[in-house]
């Protein structure tokens, strides 16, 4: 009895969801991290012909320079997490900060606070992301993550404005400050981690968000400027040969696609056996 | 003898990975009061849930519950609806909860009221609905009927939510009245009123009550016959009045000494 | 010998009528006071200005014969160490995400209280009748009797002198209520005590003396006894013949 339903949890929905997030996220993440030392070809190199098929020496075909499709997708691997992971850094730092701010605010700021995010949530993300940039001298890594981070502030904001007025009409933050606890600490050890499981789904979507924020914003030729080969920038340059050659637009499509699957697969997992530790009595 | 309202044999509630209740018998003639004990997890509410055929899909009930004539464990639903209202109505304990926060007291008395002149066949215009409804809102005793009838649940005291609440479930003439902790959301003196007005009211119509409560003396002021539930099993049943002053089982017997504790200290400290 | 003294005590809510009017008694050191009412009698907001989380538009509250300045951090500070509170909702009053023992040690920590923390936290958990190993689970590993007794030792786990107790035994179950019931006789003994509840009886049990509150003002006072026998004002007496009371027994 006790085996047979260790077996079917162990393969029941939350689990095969939270396993399949980890073995998608952690493919790219490997891949990501081994691009750092080892790619098959270097990243400019033309060392095939133009818009060769996949084969085994090019094992994801070349591009229309005959540069090697499956280093930049390694690459592309690279970017995407750095991007995805700073700019829900960005964001949740922002949006977390002001979030708590609102709910601790008075009536007057609070209500002030929720309408500017709603504002500034109204306002596509990549609009936001867009601006920064513009107003940015150049194009680069490192402004489309600023960029990508301050567009997704307000949604992270509102979330945590709203989640924090939960946890502040429990009774145990009464308990806190009766305890004496200082509402700084009562925010690091009661606010925090009580609306971290939660929140932290949010981020997720986030930063999935971040990864085809990104994506758009190279494939709009306002991302990470070459030689760094983000997977928008390459469905940017497979664009033309779409028809020709469909695997330099269908591979980078595809990792987009698992990566951003494979994070919301993996929070979800964690949430539900974060969930089923806690709630069960 | 009489043929029982309703008929619980061997009544077992269980979800995927383990069971709630265990083996329930037990029988509520027409017109009979009678009250279900038991502490939180005794499986007291999902039994009651059970006899309206209200329980959630995750829970498979076995056994026979049978309810003026008609078997309701595994009926299909659209015969459960027809049931709930004609057979069962529920008062349940939050009243605030229970009713629609959304729409005016009037309007949610005259919802089931309509339903029932309709299936009995009688007219069910606005004019001879209203009327019904004044004399269910005089019959529950509730102040002021034009400002209630359009009033919002918010708008009104707990007391009288319930009130609306008994109203709704009168209204469908059941010949059994579910009653789940009706009063334990309510302040003692405003339960010591609905408690006088359920009695009288199911003793007026005729109607069976099943009075589900955690609380010993409210039990006992309400039935004739009780049951004691622990973990999804029945401990110990008889006449209300044999089993809270002589229990036999030993869980029943530290109820009521708690039970009296409570009482004595009332009557003053030594 | 009085610990805590309410004088002329009256608040109102931003923009509302009053929720307490002319509010006065006082808790003598080592007495068990039962502040008892229904809804809307004020006394949750009473609780509240006792616990120095509001402060009274008009009057003022003593402790220890000094006015409690709930404004002042620094007098705050020694407040806490001396006043602690448990709530009603031992479901909502544990924080789930940490272990017992950070919960017990809360006050010791935020009020910087000097010692072996863990040491201090067992013998709470031990008075309240869980065992030491308590320390190392989370809330949701326990049941509602459980919790209560947790929140118990979180309040007088830094020896404070007055408890303040709200509803404290309302959500649970008889069987449990009697015992948490016991369990504050026993504690009570050690230091002063205030409880807050609806609920006549518990308070009977528990209390010497009664305040009795009705839409924000007191009603009735007097020592537990004589009100229980002969209560004189009419509220008081509607809420006594309203308890059910259990059958007599043979």
């Amino acid at each position: 009895m006790s085996a047979s339903k260790s077996i079917l949890t162990r393969f029941s929905g939350t689990n095969a969801t939270f396993w399949l997030g980890l073995l998608l996220v952690g493919t790219i993440t490997l891949t990501g991290l081994l691009s750092l030392v080892w790619t098959p070809y270097d990243l400019s190199d033309m060392v095939a012909g133009r818009l060769e098929a996949p084969s085994w020496q090019h094992w994801a075909g070349s591009d229309r320079l005959g540069r090697d499709l499956f280093t930049q997708l390694m690459i592309g691997a690279q970017i995407a997490l750095i991007v995805g992971c700073s700019a829900v850094a960005i964001g949740a730092a922002i949006g977390v900060t002001t979030g708590i701010l609102a709910a601790f605010a008075t009536r007057f700021l609070d209500d002030a606070l929720a309408a500017f995010f709603d504002i500034l949530i109204a306002f596509p993300t990549l609009l936001t992301a867009m601006l920064v940039v513009a107003a940015s001298d150049e194009a680069s890594l490192g402004t489309a993550i600023l960029a990508l981070g301050i567009g997704l502030s307000p949604i992270v904001g509102r979330i945590t404005r709203l989640l924090t007025k939960q946890v502040l009409s429990q009774d145990y933050i009464t308990a806190a400050r009766v305890s004496g606890s200082s509402w700084p600490s009562i925010v690091f050890w009661h606010i925090l981690p009580n609306i971290l499981p939660f929140l932290g789904v949010n981020l997720a979507l986030q930063f999935g968000l971040a990864v085809m924020a990104e994506a758009s914003l190279s494939y709009l030729g306002l991302g990470a400027p070459p030689p760094n080969a983000s997977w928008g920038r390459m469905l940017q340059e497979a664009q033309g040969t779409v028809y020709t050659a469909p695997w330099g637009a269908i591979l980078p499509g595809l990792a987009i696609f698992a990566l951003v699957i494979g994070v919301n697969l993996l929070t979800d997992g964690l949430r539900d056996r974060l969930d089923a530790s806690r709630r069960q009595v | 003898m009489t043929q029982d309202l309703l008929s619980v044999q061997n009544l077992s509630l269980s979800t995927a990975d383990k069971g709630l209740v265990k083996n329930l018998s037990f029988t509520i003639a027409p017109g009979e009061r009678f009250g279900l004990i038991g502490e939180s997890g005794s499986g007291k509410s999902l039994t009651s849930l059970a006899v309206s055929g209200l329980l959630p899909p995750s829970i498979k009930p076995s056994g026979r519950i049978i309810l003026d004539g008609q078997e309701i464990v595994g009926a299909p639903g659209k015969q459960l609806d027809s049931l709930r209202g004609d057979a069962v109505a529920t008062v349940f304990q939050e009243p605030l909860t229970a009713l629609d926060p959304l729409m005016p007291l009037g309007k949610q008395i005259a919802l089931p009221l309509r339903r029932r002149l309709r299936r009995e066949g009688k007219p069910s215009g606005r004019a001879e609905v209203n009327r019904h409804m004044r004399d269910l809102i005089d019959q529950v005793r509730l102040p002021d009927p034009e400002r209630l009838v359009r009033a919002y649940p918010h708008e009104v005291s707990g007391g009288q939510r319930q009130r609306v609440a008994i109203a709704m479930a009168l209204a469908c003439r059941p010949k059994l009245l579910i009653a789940d902790e009706p009063t334990t959301a309510l302040d003692v003196t405003t339960q010591d009123q609905i408690i006088k007005l359920l009695t009288s009211l199911v003793d007026e119509l005729g109607i069976a009550l099943m009075f589900i409560s955690h609380d010993l003396a409210v039990v006992g002021q309400m039935v004739e016959r009780v049951m004691v539930m622990r973990n999804g099993a029945c401990v110990e049943s008889g006449l209300a009045a044999d089993v809270l002053t002589a229990p036999k089982d030993s869980y029943t017997q530290t109820l009521v000494d708690a039970a009296h504790r409570f009482d004595a200290a009332l009557e003053g400290r030594s | 010998m009085t610990l805590l003294s309410v004088e002329n005590v009256g608040f109102s809510y931003r923009s509302g009528k009053p929720v307490l009017e002319d509010i006065s008694f006082t808790v003598p050191r080592g007495a068990n006071v039962g502040l008892v009412g229904e809804s809307g009698s004020g006394k949750s907001t009473l609780l509240r200005l006792l616990l120095g989380l509001d402060s009274p538009q008009k009057g003022r509250i003593l402790f220890d014969g000094a006015p409690l300045e709930a404004r002042s951090s620094g007098y705050m500070r020694s407040y806490r160490k001396r006043v602690q509170a448990v709530f009603q909702d031992p479901y909502s009053s544990l924080d789930p995400s940490h272990r017992i023992l950070r919960i017990i040690t809360e006050p010791l920590r935020a009020l910087k209280i000097p010692g072996d923390h863990r040491q201090m936290a067992t013998k709470a958990i031990t008075a309240v009748g869980l065992a030491p190993d308590s320390l190392e689970r989370y809330p949701h590993q326990f049941s509602g009797g459980q919790r209560q007794r947790i929140a118990i030792a979180r309040a007088i786990v830094a020896r404070p002198d007055l408890v303040l107790a709200d509803e404290a035994v309302s959500a649970l179950d008889l069987s449990t209520r009697i015992r948490v019931v016991d369990l504050f006789e026993e504690i009570s003994e050690a230091m002063t005590m205030v409880f807050v509840s609806h609920d006549m009886g518990v308070v009977a049990a528990l209390c010497d003396q009664i305040v009795v509150l009705d839409k924000g003002r007191i009603v009735e006072a007097g020592l537990t006894n004589d009100i229980l026998r002969a209560p004189k004002h009419p509220y008081t007496q509607s809420l006594l013949a309203s308890i059910p009371r259990m059958p007599a027994g043979s």
